[in-house]
């Protein structure tokens, strides 16, 4: 076993021991650390392919962002000190069979796609960010097409979506209230 | 940096030495964090008693108590460690760790010398960035999981805090990156070599302005005074680690000091030349030590030597400023705070990205030398700024000089004047 398949498989199994941890655990708050753990787990295996890019926007988006907004949510409207989720039993058999079903179908797919002994290795032609960069702004580089049409469409549609969260949060004034 | 020792010198199976080679390269940046924030705590009093007219720390070890850190380290090793009933145990014991190993991850790609870099990434500036982002994590789920009010108003102002001000910090760090064109730090030190008008915070006026904007940012984001709204002592006990003591508690604080140092080489490599001394023309310390010696590797290990020692003091020089400012100006409000940001520095900095830009295309052909114009105002501002400081008389505190016997007594009007 190389280096890189030990690393791969410690890093894989802390991301799945943690997976699981946000599914069981009831507070919200520890499920967001369980979620930490293995988002950065995703973001190792990514640095250990050698896609370090990836790996750090991962940290960036998630991390940086989704989770700290979701702890800071939970701060922001909790009632109570700690707040646990209670979940019934109908919701924890519908959640299982649909998780089982997920596994099932995500494990046969990589069974059916190979060997299973063999590390993940990287595509062996590495991405650089700066090709990566160049592409979204039509520059043709390498093997890599250009893809300056869908990055206007996604950026056109943040900006919507920025205008839309500014719109939705703005300070209403009430009609007939006086000015 | 140590390939060639165990390629060549001691040839070992790849594995084994890639581990070997992870596990030196660990070591040495957990030991400079370490012992950077012993000497950065210890500064941080001094420079703080001096700006308030006191002497610091005098006694432990002699001369300016420069043990200090180590007895307050003992301190805090003997502390009771406790954990408060009300708090949620998991989260409260794993906060200091998450803000330790954020702090402390970005340091892998940071350059202190020409190639001395644990993992020179492609996206160096990045990979900072992002790991950076996930201190402020830790430091939630402290001021979350205390199970106090004071904590949680804390976590709560850090979170508010750190998520705004990273937009235009990253925002200012790309002006540089556009300049240069690429995200790797060891590059942006290498691009730099030579006299200081290289540098690229003297490279056009939107990189000045940058450089400035980037720092304010920064300071923000290792929630120092005027922005350390997370800790308020005043308000806030103590904020988001009121409950924690001992060792727990010094993680926070080499936390801290490990991202002031981050954030400072940070702007030393982007801005002000990274390991440059900015006094050596056209090569780098290592080449021209490789040419004078007639070795490659004894100029790298020379060069690198002084490199180090270069980039080094710049980020203490940067660190120093931050304690200045903190210890100068008084505290914001947490909507001033919120205002600060999101009416100014964003705004700045979107401008200043702008500018940048245009500036690359449209100026920076047609108009070569400005640097040199820059880097001379610039020196002219620090030497006249440093004969005023010379020049002027100073006031030190000197132990036993202040006699209050000597003082005349106070004359009280004791009726009041209407």
């Amino acid at each position: 076993m190389t280096l890189q398949t030990f690393l791969f498989y410690v890093t894989a199994l802390l991301t799945g021991v943690s997976a699981l941890g946000v599914v069981v655990t009831q507070n919200i708050v520890r499920a967001a650390t369980w979620l930490l753990f293995t988002l950065a787990g995703v973001a190792g295996i990514f640095f250990l392919l050698r896609e370090e890019f990836v790996g750090a926007t991962q940290l960036l988006v998630y991390v940086g962002g989704t989770l700290v907004l979701v702890v800071f949510g939970v701060m922001l409207t909790a009632q109570g000190p700690f707040i646990n989720m209670k979940t019934s039993a109908a919701e924890w058999a519908i959640s299982t069979a649909v998780g089982l079903l997920l596994y099932t179908v995500l494990a046969l797919s990589v069974l059916a796609s190979g060997p299973l002994a063999t590390a993940p290795e990287g595509t062996g032609e590495i991405t650089s960010a700066s090709q990566l960069g160049l592409s979204l702004l039509g520059v043709k580089t390498g093997s890599i097409n250009s893809y300056l049409l869908p990055f206007e469409i996604v950026s056109v549609h943040l900006l919507v979506v920025l205008i839309g969260a500014a719109y939705l949060a703005r300070a209403k004034r009430r009609r007939g209230a006086a000015s | 940096m140590f390939t060639y020792l165990f390629k060549e010198v001691i040839p070992l199976p790849e594995d084994i030495a890639a581990t070997l080679m992870a596990i030196i390269q660990g070591s040495i940046l957990v030991g400079f964090v370490a012992l950077s924030a012993v000497f950065f705590i210890w500064l941080e009093r001094k420079v703080a008693g001096r700006i308030q007219d006191r002497l610091g720390p005098t006694r432990v070890g002699g001369k300016f108590g420069w043990l200090q850190t180590i007895a307050d380290g003992m301190k805090l090793l003997v502390k009771e460690d406790l954990i408060p009933g009300d708090a949620d145990q998991m989260l409260f014991r794993l906060g200091p760790y998450i803000a330790f190993c954020g702090a402390f991850l970005a340091f892998v790609a940071l350059p202190f010398g020409n190639g001395v870099v644990a993992r020179n990434l492609d996206i160096g500036i990045f990979f900072m960035l992002a790991v950076m982002s996930t201190e402020v994590f830790g430091i939630i789920l402290a001021g979350y999981g205390s199970g106090s009010k004071w904590s949680l108003f804390g976590g709560m102002r850090e979170a508010a805090q750190m998520v705004s001000y990273e937009v235009p910090m990253a925002i200012c760090v790309l002006v540089p990156v556009i300049v240069a064109g690429t995200m790797n730090l060891n590059t942006f030190g290498q691009q730099q070599t030579g006299m200081a008008w290289n540098w690229y915070i003297f490279h056009d006026p939107f990189t000045f302005l940058a450089f400035w904007t980037y720092f304010t940012c920064a300071t923000a984001s290792c929630k120092r005074a005027p922005f350390d709204l997370a800790e308020a002592e005043s308000e806030l006990v103590a904020g988001f680690h009121t409950e924690y003591s001992g060792l727990r508690w010094s993680f926070f604080f080499m936390a801290e000091y490990g991202a002031m140092f981050a954030v400072s080489g940070i702007a030393v490599v982007l801005f002000l030349g990274g390991w440059n001394t900015g006094l050596v023309p056209f090569k780098d310390l290592t080449d021209w030590f490789g040419e004078l010696l007639g070795s490659k590797v004894a100029g790298w290990w020379l060069g690198n030597l002084i490199n180090v020692a270069v980039f080094i003091a710049k980020a203490w020089v940067l660190v120093f400023v931050m304690m200045w400012v903190r210890w100068t100006l008084p505290r914001l409000r947490i909507d001033q705070v919120m205002m600060t940001c999101l009416k100014y520095l964003l705004p700045l900095s979107c401008f200043l990205l702008m500018g940048v830009s245009l500036w690359q295309v449209a100026v920076n052909p047609y108009l070569p030398g400005l640097n040199y114009v820059l880097t001379g105002a610039a020196v002219l501002v620090v030497g006249w700024l440093t004969f005023k400081i010379w020049t002027t008389q100073s006031e030190m505190p000197v132990a036993g000089a202040f006699d209050l016997r000597n003082v005349p007594a106070p004359k009280f009007d004791f009726v009041r004047k209407s």
